[in-house]
């Protein structure tokens, strides 16, 4: 009998398990393919030939990243603690969903003016707010319906899904950029034209089959128990922050675990990738190859973590890896310039290939001459450069060249650079693999929705959505240094080591029915 | 450890409105060597951002400092 039950406690879990976690993949895809395709975005939509167009691209950038999500945190957070989590998160999926189909239905600037990038503002700004609301809900509703013993176990399969939805909009966007032709140039090309939309159609696809899945789940088994009781709480919003008990823990959540996994999680998944294409010149396709490749790796070690930290506690694996972080970043970063390095290689002679096009423009005295350089080394990197110059048929002078350089990588050279961006990701797996089941015990039933999405999105969406910003930032004021990005995550990751050292316990609640 | 608590409580303290100077000043300093929109936003938003963090970085500190996690709760009971 006893056996039975549990082979139907197990089913069930495992259906609560893969009901959030794919629309928790779903929502974090949708927020991701707008970052990656944010180039295309850009030209579609936000003319920098129009200061306000270009106003309200920044806007969208940084608004919706960083603003919104803490605002979504509070929004869905309260609502998700006064009518319950399942029908908060099913909300949360259909914002995100919904706005995501419709930036891909949003003709360009050209078409219809002003309106593209207002509306393109808006639809971000909502996928801003749903993602602020709805990874506190799954996580809480999988913690709720989890075995006390094995609740970093379960919780961890939400923890995959952030960088599962990154690996997702990665492949999506290169396969959709490669299929559109059966040449290459000319698939790229439509895929910058038109073809960028389709990931964002996408989306609907997979949020119709996510909102089915989760239509269907019950509500979280202790969320029902106190509204049977009547014990919700009638202001979460008020007992979460202005409850001295209560705001301490929600400081203590943010300043000793929550910023510091933040920084190492965007380090590790978004700097190293701007890093790669800006600093190591790494080829366009090879830099999200690597990255995917690195992820693939990882990923299994988030559940890994979140099953050892059910034996030993949070605490300890999560600082460990904010340590490692703080530690080796910069040997890591300095071992990847290194990797991609052409100073000290010879040039292979013979091998130089230089190619020139000259594309007249119509009614014009002028011409468009591409002048592409395929130089080879000794050390097995190609590198690329493209010079862009307008060459007119009078003697008058050429405005500034456009140039671009990118390097492919050697296998040796590109196997070397996946381990170590997978080295970043392992540190991302060990402080982020725990965090949900940490935060969920930190915080009473009634108002857990509430008081850990605010910290969860104050962390990750402004300590670790601005790190690729402000390292970028760094390296304009202090051009010397090619590192020197890298000091804001170490620090942010060493003053949380300090912090959760002191201040966390390393105690798994074993009631988080209260 | 509890004493470490209270020490390291007023460290973060002062480094909150430490902070706020650091982060002003590069503002207007970065505002003033490249006036255009971009800058001005970017740091419009981290100023912004960051102040009221800093504040809770500072009531953090002090709760610290007060004494307020050389206990933390064990069950929800306390918290309440």
């Amino acid at each position: 009998m006893s056996k039975a039950v549990n082979i139907s406690e197990n089913k069930q879990i495992r259906q609560v398990i893969a009901a959030s976690s794919v629309g928790t993949l779903i929502e974090w895809y949708d927020f991701y393919i707008f970052g990656s395709l944010a180039p295309i975005i850009a030209a579609q939509f936000f003319p920098k030939t129009n200061p306000t167009a270009a106003l309200l691209s920044t806007l969208a950038t940084f608004a919706a990243g960083f603003i919104v999500r803490p605002f979504g945190a509070l929004v869905f957070g309260r609502l998700g603690d006064l009518v319950g989590r399942k029908y908060t998160f099913l909300l949360t999926l259909i914002l995100m969903g919904g706005s995501t189909f419709a930036i891909g239905l949003i003709p360009g600037y050209g078409k219809i003016g002003f309106a593209a990038p207002l509306l393109v503002l808006l639809l971000r700004l909502i996928q801003g707010l749903a993602l602020g609301g709805e990874y506190g809900g799954a996580a809480t509703y999988v913690a709720e319906h989890a075995p006390p013993a094995r609740r970093g176990f379960f919780t961890s399969w939400i923890q995959t899904t952030a960088t599962l939805g990154l690996l997702l909009s990665l492949g999506i966007i290169l396969l959709t950029r490669q299929s559109l032709d059966a040449k290459p140039e000319v698939s790229i090309a439509k895929f910058e034209d038109w073809g960028w939309r389709i990931p964002f159609w996408v989306s609907i696809l997979l949020v119709g089959i996510s909102i089915y899945i989760r239509m269907r789940m019950k509500e979280s088994p202790m969320f029902t128990k106190l509204k049977s009781e009547g014990k919700t709480s009638s202001n979460p919003l008020k007992e979460s922050f202005t409850n001295k008990s209560n705001l301490k823990m929600v400081l203590l959540a943010l300043f000793g675990a929550v910023m510091g996994q933040g920084v190492v999680w965007y380090t590790g998944q978004f700097y190293a990738q701007t890093f790669l294409e800006n600093i190591c010149k790494t080829d366009f396709g090879q830099s999200r190859t690597i990255l995917i490749w690195a992820i693939v790796l990882a990923t299994p070690l988030f559940i890994f973590f979140g099953y050892w930290s059910d034996k030993i506690g949070r605490k300890w694996i999560m600082m460990t890896g904010l340590l490692l972080a703080a530690l080796t970043y910069r040997p890591i970063y300095k071992q990847m310039i290194e990797v991609t390095a052409t100073s000290s290689a010879l040039v292979q002679d013979g091998l130089t290939k230089v190619e020139r096009s000259l594309t007249p423009i119509e009614g014009k005295n002028y011409g468009l001459l591409t002048m592409t350089t395929y130089t080879h080394f000794d050390n097995g990197i190609l590198e690329k450069q493209v010079v862009k110059d307008t060459l007119y048929n009078t003697d008058q002078k050429s405005v500034k060249p456009e140039k671009k350089m990118s390097r492919t990588l050697p296998q040796n050279k590109y196997w070397q650079m996946v381990m170590l961006i997978f080295i970043q990701i392992v540190y991302v797996t060990m402080v982020y693999g725990p965090i949900a089941a940490f935060l969920v015990e930190l915080f009473p039933t009634k108002i857990r929705y509430t008081s850990m999405s605010l910290p969860y999105h104050i962390g990750n969406g402004v300590f670790g959505g601005l790190t690729p910003f402000i390292a970028l930032l760094l390296t304009t004021i202090y051009t010397q240094d090619a590192l020197v990005g890298l000091w804001y995550p170490i620090i942010v990751a060493a003053v949380c080591l300090v912090i959760g050292s002191l201040y966390i316990n390393n105690r798994i609640d074993k009631n988080v029915n209260d | 450890m509890n004493g470490l608590k209270k020490i390291a409580g007023l460290i973060w303290m002062l480094a909150a409105p430490v902070l706020v100077y650091v982060l002003v000043s590069t503002a207007i300093s970065e505002i003033n060597r490249n006036p255009v929109i971009d800058t001005k936003i970017q740091w419009g938003v981290f100023v912004v951002v960051f102040i009221p963090i800093a504040i809770g970085f500072f009531v953090f500190g002090w709760l610290a400092f007060k004494g307020e996690y050389s206990q933390l709760p064990e069950k929800s009971e306390d918290i309440r």
